[in-house]
């Protein structure tokens, strides 16, 4: 099991990086302030009828929201790991005890 | 009357192409006519309804799942937080919702995406409230169903449990962004070719980005899967999500 996942982890890793040396010169998220300008210059008849409520104020905050959402499910899938993990190995009980430390 | 309507097309078409300010998913705050918002709200509610039932009466079924209901929910949060660069130069997020639905089934999932996208909304900026009904029917009514019914058909045809769970999670996730996609022809046809012009254009833009974060999205769900396989086997079987073959 660790092995094949250690495989599927590495062809994800390498999907992530892949267009990065693919598109060398792309900008992968635009430079700051370019949405905002992209509209003032387009100018469209569509107006958007209702804006956020809130808004981060800066690149910096919201990112570190995106973090913090990120963290709190990595959070509870390590959790989820270790609790499951544990639990087997108390199952298995004395018989046959594959994690015990070598140490 | 035409040019404006290219204009439009031409905006939105951009706007997904930022993302920067986080266009890249989901539709933006105040960004679908008013009539287009309510109907997605409207289609949007019955199937949250029925996920409350769903996930109230699966808890109730097996309550030793709970555990795996939070890292269902967990996963989707992870997922949906990761902006991946893709080949086109731009980059997006997958949506998480595959291995949820291939455990709880497509309903509960709706909740669960439903909340992910409140969050983004409220918090981010990403997405919005008025968005709010038309994204999370792409994200947690249409995605769960596809992963769903593939989950389902590649099992009958006895593929194998991963292939099975790979299939689906990231059809599942290519979903969404077609319907996004569609959502967006719908209120935004455009003046020449109307909505099949708007959509093509849209779908282009989606589809193209989001293969490799679907096919991303797909290992990672199966890497979950493999991790339950060897430590939830009784919880699995419980929701019944192992085939009798892959039992054994």
């Amino acid at each position: 099991m660790m092995k094949k996942n250690l495989m599927l982890i590495i062809i994800v890793v390498i999907l992530a990086i892949l267009p990065l040396f693919i598109q060398q010169g792309a900008e992968f998220g635009g430079a700051d302030g370019e949405a905002e300008e992209a509209i003032g210059e387009i100018n469209s008849s569509y107006e958007p009828w209702f804006s956020s409520i809130w808004e981060p104020p800066s690149g910096e905050i919201e990112s570190l929201l995106f973090v913090l959402q990120a963290a709190i499910g990595a959070g509870f899938i390590g959790y989820f790991i270790g609790y499951t993990r544990g639990k087997n190995r108390l199952k298995e009980g004395d018989e046959s005890k594959p994690y015990v430390t070598h140490r | 009357m035409k040019k404006s309507s290219w204009r439009i097309v031409y905006f939105v078409t951009l706007l997904l192409l930022v993302p920067k300010k986080a266009f890249a998913m989901h539709i933006m705050e105040g960004f679908l006519p008013i009539e287009w918002t309510i109907f997605w709200w409207a289609v949007t509610l019955p199937f949250l309804i029925l996920g409350f039932r769903s996930i109230r009466k699966g808890v109730k079924e097996n309550p030793e799942t709970k555990m795996m209901l939070g890292l269902s929910g967990a996963f989707a949060f992870v997922l949906s937080a990761l902006k991946i660069p893709s080949v086109t130069g731009s980059s997006s997020h997958p949506t998480g919702v595959g291995l949820g639905t291939i455990l709880f089934g497509p309903f509960a999932m709706t909740v669960v995406g439903f909340i992910v996208l409140l969050f983004q909304a409220l918090l981010l900026a990403h997405g919005g409230l008025t968005t709010l009904g038309a994204n999370a029917f792409s994200m947690a009514v249409v995605g769960p169903i596809l992963v769903f019914l593939v989950y389902k058909g590649a099992t009958k045809m006895g593929w194998s449990f991963s292939v099975a769970v790979f299939l689906a999670a990231a059809i599942g996730d290519l979903s969404t962004y077609v319907m996004t996609s569609i959502q967006l022809a719908l209120a935004f046809p455009s003046e020449i070719g109307g909505f099949t012009a708007s959509f093509t254009k849209f779908a282009g833009i989606f589809a193209l980005t989001q293969i490799p974060l679907a096919i991303s999205e797909g290992l990672l769900t199966v890497m979950v899967m493999n991790f339950l396989k060897k430590y939830n086997v009784s919880e699995l079987k419980a929701l019944r999500v192992l085939s009798k073959e892959a039992r054994e």
